[in-house]
């Protein structure tokens, strides 16, 4: 190995799980030493153990589909329709007009507060955490769209035009390659706050679902448990956002720093 | 096209695809004879033409002041002044994209508002589309004029091998250096077969050796294809070497304030730079911007 590659194995690689080594040895060692209750923190070595057992007994894939299902199932939805009507508030004047007062109001309202409301309405099953994670998932696609249609450089614009181009081949041709990168980037952060909806509508009311689970083990006092979802959870989340990451090189190939655009969640 | 003899080599281009416009400029009139100085047959002309805009804090920009040219066809037109002089706004208004306050434009007697398809544009940068590949971006009036595809394409090969790009047609903007961008955006201007260049700055962001070849290169492509063109520049010495005549502006508000035959024999070779008729057209031309006191050339 030469000198660069050694650093950059060691920066990329042995850093982070030295790290993670040290954190996880100063926790196990703090909760023996000082005896924290099991109740308050438990100690990595029982989380590993409820994880394992978790997975053995099978416990967890039944809820992992459930909640897997809602995010998903409410991204598509809340991605989908943020994105049309972000065409349309962009494209159309009089769309703008009518929609973008509400938008701007409702954006503000924070979403999770409105949950218990939706469970009312949908019930306790699934259809209410998709409805919330849509609601979630609806306004990143919707800001990103708009500004992205509107990011198209004027020389870019003004080039097509002189040569006789009209508004469609303007919006083809421009507009939508250039709406591209924001559009991944309010995808990157709807996946995100997908996660977060379903297990949020899990938490107002529900009957099954990772959310579900971390309440009844709350219950029973089960931290361990607690914290052996939380780590499900955070996989999912990582793996949701480097596909994401994954599909936005890909399509926005022509761009070396993806990711430096605005969020607006 | 008149047979006159043109002592510049033929380049592949000429042999695949004809890039002369065919019996439309079939008269007697040709950069030669301009260089004679004969009457051209007018192809555009500006009569009277203002431009007055406002800006954000409501202050009126007089940015242009009864400007009247008349411009033959293959006549090679250079403008130049100092920033600010409204060259370039000028040039756009031509190209279609900004609208004028009042005057009259004409192209071969028809008037003209907005772009057309009879213009190709070079812009101060090359204002590439990242996402599409060289062949692609020279492409792109063909696509949004509708024309025959297939045809063009050969054509758009030609043109990227005669500024020698050729072999780099699958590559993305980002792959290239600035002056192959900026002969990927001449490519653009010319792919259609436009009777009228309008070229803004083109060469400004290149360095001095690339920019005396580029300068060499359109003097070769303007001698074999017949085109009309109007270039826009900050160089003086450029204005003298391209042009049949260069147009004098200067600022507050941009108007017209000398128009410069340039009878030097053509082709112009570099060398020519350095004789003492050459220098005579430059120094002319500068004493205009030495008198109004803003030289930036």
């Amino acid at each position: 190995m030469s000198e660069t590659a050694k650093r950059n194995f060691a920066d990329r690689f042995l850093l982070p799980v030295a790290t993670f080594c040290l954190f996880v040895g100063g926790w196990e060692a703090t909760v023996r030493l000082i005896d924290i209750s099991k109740i308050v923190l438990p100690p990595p070595s029982a989380i590993a153990l409820a994880f394992w057992n978790g997975l053995l007994a099978g416990d967890f894939s039944w809820h992992l589909a459930v909640t897997l299902y809602e995010i998903l199932a409410g991204f598509l939805v809340g991605a989908i329709s943020g994105l049309l009507l972000g065409f349309l508030v962009a494209l159309v004047p009089l769309a703008e007009r009518i929609f973008y007062p509400y938008i701007v109001a409702f954006q503000t309202v924070p979403k999770v507060a409105i949950a218990p409301i939706i469970v009312i309405w949908f019930g306790y099953g699934v259809t209410s955490k998709i409805v919330i994670t849509a609601t979630i998932a609806f306004f990143p696609l919707l800001a990103n769209t708009i500004m992205g249609l509107r990011a198209a450089p004027r020389d870019q614009i003004e080039m097509l035009v002189s040569y006789t181009a009209s508004r469609w081949q303007v919006f083809r041709m421009v507009r939508l390659n250039q709406a591209l990168p924001y559009i991944f980037v309010g995808l990157d952060v709807a996946i995100v706050l997908s996660v977060i909806g379903a297990i949020v509508g899990e938490f107002v009311g529900a009957k099954a679902g990772l959310g579900y689970l971390i309440l009844q083990k709350n219950f029973n006092f089960d931290m361990a448990g607690t914290f052996a979802i939380l780590i499900i959870l955070s996989a999912i989340g990582v793996g949701l956002h480097a596909l994401v990451s994954l599909a936005h090189r890909r399509v926005v190939f022509w761009m070396d720093t993806a990711g430096e655009r605005v969020t607006g969640a | 096209m008149p047979a006159r003899s043109d002592p510049e080599p033929l380049t592949t281009l000429s042999r695949v695809v004809p890039l002369v416009a065919a019996p439309a400029t079939a008269t007697s009139t040709g950069p030669r004879a301009a260089a004679a100085g004969k009457t051209h047959e007018s192809l555009l002309r500006i009569k009277g033409l203002e431009k007055t805009y406002a800006t954000k804090d409501g202050q009126a920009i007089h940015a242009l002041h009864d400007v009247s040219l008349d411009i033959g066809e293959a006549e090679f037109i250079s403008i130049v002044g100092p920033s600010g002089c409204g060259k370039t706004t000028l040039l756009k208004i031509l190209a279609g994209i900004l609208d004028r306050s009042t005057g009259e434009i004409t192209m071969r007697g028809k008037s003209l508002s907005g772009p057309s398809r009879e213009l190709g544009v070079v812009f101060q940068t090359p204002v590439l589309l990242p996402w599409r590949t060289v062949l692609q971006n020279v492409l792109v009036p063909v696509e949004v004029q509708r024309r025959e595809r297939k045809r063009f394409e050969a054509r758009a090969h030609a043109l990227l091998a005669m500024v020698g790009l050729n072999g780099f047609e699958g590559k993305y903007p980002g792959e290239l250096s600035g002056g192959m961008q900026q002969r990927v955006g001449i490519c653009r201007a010319l792919v259609h077969d436009p009777s009228f260049l309008l070229m803004d700055e083109p060469f400004g962001a290149l360095d001095a050796m690339t920019r005396e070849s580029m300068n060499e290169e359109l003097q070769r492509i303007w001698a074999e294809s017949g085109k009309t063109v109007l270039l826009v520049t900050h160089s003086i010495p450029e204005a003298v070497y391209l042009a049949d005549r260069v147009v004098v502006m200067t600022p507050r508000p941009g108007r017209i304030v000398d128009v410069i035959p340039v009878d030097l024999p053509r082709p112009r070779r570099l060398a020519m730079h350095n004789t003492p008729d050459f220098g005579r057209f430059v120094s002319r031309i500068r004493a205009h911007f030495n008198s109004s006191g803003t030289l930036d050339a």
